[in-house]
């Protein structure tokens, strides 16, 4: 295989603009100047590394990872299920996933959350994994539930997880948010739609997954994840100076 | 019909809000959920080189600090290499190089400890002078913003960096690099990024 070179250059039209008047916090925190584009080097082609001593293996188990003894989380028994891809649709293996969410509620365990949502004595809200071999990973949780924000007065954010992925290289890091197939509010959240492009949104809603589910016990959603594709060094590789 | 390209297209990335904390850094959220939290300690007990500590504030356009905020930092070892297996060299037993920066939620300071990274071999055989590489997510920010750190005491290396002379203004370059203080002996770097308005720091498409 010819060694790897460059990411391929970020389609900046399928990403949300800095300045989104709509989303009134983006107002005062997006840069006004262009972004400089740089090619990359050693520091953007390189990135951290993990490894299976980095976190337990029951990390990815939000019914269990906060549950007291014996106990579960109220809400819609779910599993996250997908594969990290590149944008080559090779899949990325090794890397780490980790998701938050809200709990069934709506409310988060945070400091600094006041919604009047119930608190869950048995869910965190918090889970990591790392790909296999064929860059895929699961979860299992609760359904978080909808909640209000403070942007207009009456914004509710549709049901979603945040999901945070490394790949190999810094230049691939993304955070991104997980929806559900079927819920109205996708439609008119302000956040969602900082996304320019319909067909890119379409790509971060999970889809009802039947197969995957457990008979009598557990649905699924699957959500696939992709990251930025490198280019093949088919005739030069200057990167280093050679 | 013309054949198609086959590739795949990158995921948008969406704000982490903010309640990043919960799943990056649980313990800033209030609640302890894990056995260690990732990227607490970016160089590690056995790194060589000069120990330095950076602080900082993000500020938005209205000149307040940004209390929610979340830095990663991505950096080489005091020789230059980073903790990489594409990246040639050896890094010392337990440096990584990355770590995860919290602010103080009342302030939004925040800081990190680690060693000061080496000169880094960058494209067609130029030396980038030392740096961090930092990522910035908020609420509010739709798209994480890459920065880099360089050092104030770094003038020589700096001058023929090839990245900071990528920017055509030369007034904005003096935005990415953190001033050398030393308090109680420590040896301090103060970074201050602005998101916007005034000295607004460079922020690159990586």
């Amino acid at each position: 295989m010819p060694k790897q070179g460059e990411f391929y250059q970020r389609d900046r039209e399928r990403h949300p603009p800095a300045l989104d008047r709509d989303y009134k916090t983006s107002v005062a925190r997006s840069p006004k100047y262009s972004l400089i584009s740089l090619e990359n080097t050693a520091s953007e082609i390189t990135g951290p590394v993990f490894g299976h001593t980095d976190f337990a293996p029951t990390d990815n188990d939000l019914l269990t990872n906060y549950a007291q003894a014996g106990q579960a989380p109220v809400g819609e028994r779910i599993i996250v299920h997908g594969r990290v891809l590149d944008e080559n649709a090779r899949p990325v293996p090794n890397t780490l996933v980790e998701i938050w969410q809200a709990n069934a509620s709506g409310k988060y365990r945070h400091k600094k959350d006041n919604y009047l949502g119930a608190m869950d004595p048995n869910f965190g809200g918090c889970g990591r994994t790392m790909t296999d071999g064929d860059g895929y990973y699961y979860f299992r949780t609760v359904k978080p539930g909808a909640y209000p924000w403070r942007n207009w007065v009456n914004n509710w954010r549709p049901a979603h997880i945040h999901v945070s992925v490394f790949g190999t290289g810094f230049a691939q890091r993304l955070i991104t948010q997980l929806y559900f197939e079927g819920d109205p509010l996708i439609d008119n959240c302000p956040i969602v739609k900082t996304i320019p492009d319909a067909d890119a949104i379409q790509q971060l809603i999970a889809v009802l997954d039947m197969n995957a589910s457990i008979p009598l016990d557990t649905l699924a959603y699957k959500f696939d994840i992709v990251l930025r594709g490198r280019r093949s060094t088919l005739f030069e590789n200057r990167l280093e100076g050679n | 019909m013309r054949q198609k390209l086959e590739y795949l297209k990158e995921t948008p990335s969406q704000t982490a809000g903010p309640f990043v904390h919960i799943g990056l850094a649980p313990g800033a959220a209030g609640f302890d959920i894990y056995d260690q939290e990732l990227g607490t300690d970016i160089a590690g007990p056995n790194a060589t080189g000069e120990r330095i500590r950076i602080e900082g504030l993000v500020i938005d356009g209205i000149g307040s600090p940004v209390k929610d905020v979340m830095l990663e930092a991505w950096q080489a070892n005091a020789a230059g290499i980073y903790a990489h297996p594409e990246h040639p060299g050896e890094v010392e037993e337990g440096f990584r190089g990355w770590g995860r920066v919290i602010t103080d939620f009342d302030t939004g300071e925040w800081g990190f400890d680690t060693v000061k990274p080496g000169p880094v071999m960058g494209r067609n055989g130029q030396m980038m002078a030392p740096h961090i590489n930092l990522w910035i997510v908020a609420r509010g920010i739709n798209v994480g913003l890459n920065t880099r750190l360089y050092f104030s005491d770094e003038d020589v290396a700096n001058a023929t960096d090839p990245v900071i002379n990528l920017i055509e203004w030369e007034r904005r370059r003096k935005t990415l690099i953190a001033q050398r203080v030393e308090r109680d002996g420590a040896i301090i770097y103060r970074f201050d990024i602005r998101l916007q308005g005034d000295d607004e720091t460079v922020f690159f498409d990586i």
